[in-house]
């Protein structure tokens, strides 16, 4: 895929803000690094929800504030409210995203890459829903939505819903299923970046 | 009288023996002992396992620790961080080891070492590499993995104040790994902006009862890793 210099489809802040729109008031959120953590700055005025971040910074080390109503606790007690299925919903980055859920964000598998998980293995585990920001293809045009991650895995069918810069995808029992397309982005276009079958979205019978 | 206030770093850390395995508190800088650290460089143990969800920006600090050789192993779950390259030199060349840890399993096989459970099952890391080399057991359906739990010989904590019972509070997200450390490890040496007297913590708010601590040193104001980052510092 060549750059033509054209913005297409939404910015990394947009896709944030669209992934911001579907998290449900009262909801209990884990916010991962990099596009995640733009997801804050989002919410909806009015909708109450209460971060489970852990001097006072998040998960991207990245100092934050607290609001009224916040609470303080260990890390084996911030992961027992993860693995304990008591967060419902956790955003998340990745590497690659295959159309059965399997996610793939923690390593390339490089022989020279060090190798760092955090806590994300963890969230993918414990979490009922696992929302995935990421660009639609890598920097050199790759697709990162793919049929079988070639990349280690980081779990196995969890990830529900991805928001990109050119879509709105659930991952489907029948496999990617078209829910969004961003202004100015057709499904042709989006299919011919995804390398796995796209459903296309349902239109009235 | 119980009195388990120390003078100095330098007085706290004078038993840590080499091939240790000390549990150092801390999310990146939050909650980092760097005066406890530090006071362990000049002391010299080397051969250590360290357990640390990373390991340390620039060269203060366990990033200090690590460049002046003195860690042969870290178990930690995030080994990549900005301003981290003393680790990646030392691991890229084969000279430290590492075993990755997914950072809640990290926190529990703590908290259980603490609790005298010797393993546990987790979901966590199942299907996935880092489940290489574990038993595997199916409850209600579920895949799961199992989990040892995890001990030190030294744990080196910062916290807000202590009193000299040792009992602890801490600073916001400072926390983190440190009342797990606190409980793992057979002997906790813990840093306090305040030393207090008994009576002076209330006991609804402490957050480390004092059983778990051994021994507290005042550091009045503690340095903090990114302004020592910021400044150039390399230490010693």
């Amino acid at each position: 895929m060549t750059d033509t210099g054209v913005s297409i489809g939404l910015s990394r802040d947009e896709m944030a803000q669209r992934a911001a729109l579907d998290i449900p008031d009262g909801s209990y959120v884990n916010l991962g690094i990099g596009i995640p953590e733009r997801v804050a700055s989002y919410i909806p005025e009015g909708r109450e929800v209460i971060y489970g971040d852990p001097e006072l910074i998040n998960a991207g080390k990245r100092q934050v504030t607290t609001v009224p109503g916040a609470a303080f606790f260990h890390h084996a007690d911030s992961f027992a409210m993860i693995r304990g299925g008591h967060i419902d919903l956790c955003v998340l980055g990745a590497l690659q995203v295959a159309s059965n859920g399997d996610l793939a964000n923690w390593s390339t598998g490089a022989p020279d890459a060090i190798p760092a998980v955090g806590g994300a293995m963890d969230l993918v585990a414990g979490v009922k829903t696992i929302y995935v920001i990421t660009q639609h293809c890598t920097r050199r045009g790759d697709p990162k939505l793919v049929e079988r991650c070639t990349y280690p895995l980081t779990g196995q069918a969890v990830a529900d819903r991805i928001y990109t810069d050119l879509a709105v995808i659930d991952v489907t029992p029948d496999g990617f299923q078209l829910v969004e397309l961003s202004p100015g982005v057709d499904y042709d276009y989006v299919a011919e970046r995804t390398a796995a079958k796209l459903l296309p979205i349902a239109t009235d019978k | 009288m119980i009195d388990k206030s120390i003078a100095t770093p330098e007085a706290a850390v004078t038993d840590i023996f080499d091939g240790a395995t000390v549990l150092i508190g801390g999310f990146g800088e939050a909650g980092s002992p760097i005066e406890l650290i530090h006071a362990l460089i000049d002391q010299g143990a080397s051969g250590l396992t360290v357990v640390n969800n990373n390991t340390g920006s620039g060269e203060v600090g366990l990033a200090a620790l690590i460049k002046a050789g003195r860690v042969a192993k870290m178990i930690c779950s995030y080994p990549r961080t900005a301003n981290s390259t003393v680790f990646p030199e030392l691991y890229s060349s084969g000279r430290i080891e590492l075993e990755l840890v997914p950072q809640g399993t990290l926190a529990e096989r703590i908290r259980a070492g603490g609790a005298g459970v010797p393993a546990f099952y987790t979901a966590t890391s199942v299907g996935t590499p880092l489940e290489e080399g574990k038993e595997r057991r199916t409850f209600d359906g579920r895949h799961y993995v199992l989990e040892h739990g995890l001990t030190g010989d030294f744990a080196l904590i910062k916290c807000q104040a202590a009193d000299t019972h040792g009992n602890l509070v801490y600073n916001k997200t400072a926390r983190n790994f440190s009342p797990v450390m606190a409980m793992a490890a057979e002997t906790t040496i813990a840093q306090a902006s305040q030393v207090l007297a008994p009576g002076q913590l209330d006991p609804e708010s402490v957050v480390t009862p004092g059983i778990f601590v051994d021994r507290v040193v005042a550091v009045t104001h503690p340095a903090y890793e990114s302004e020592l980052v910021a400044q150039g510092m390399s230490y010693p």
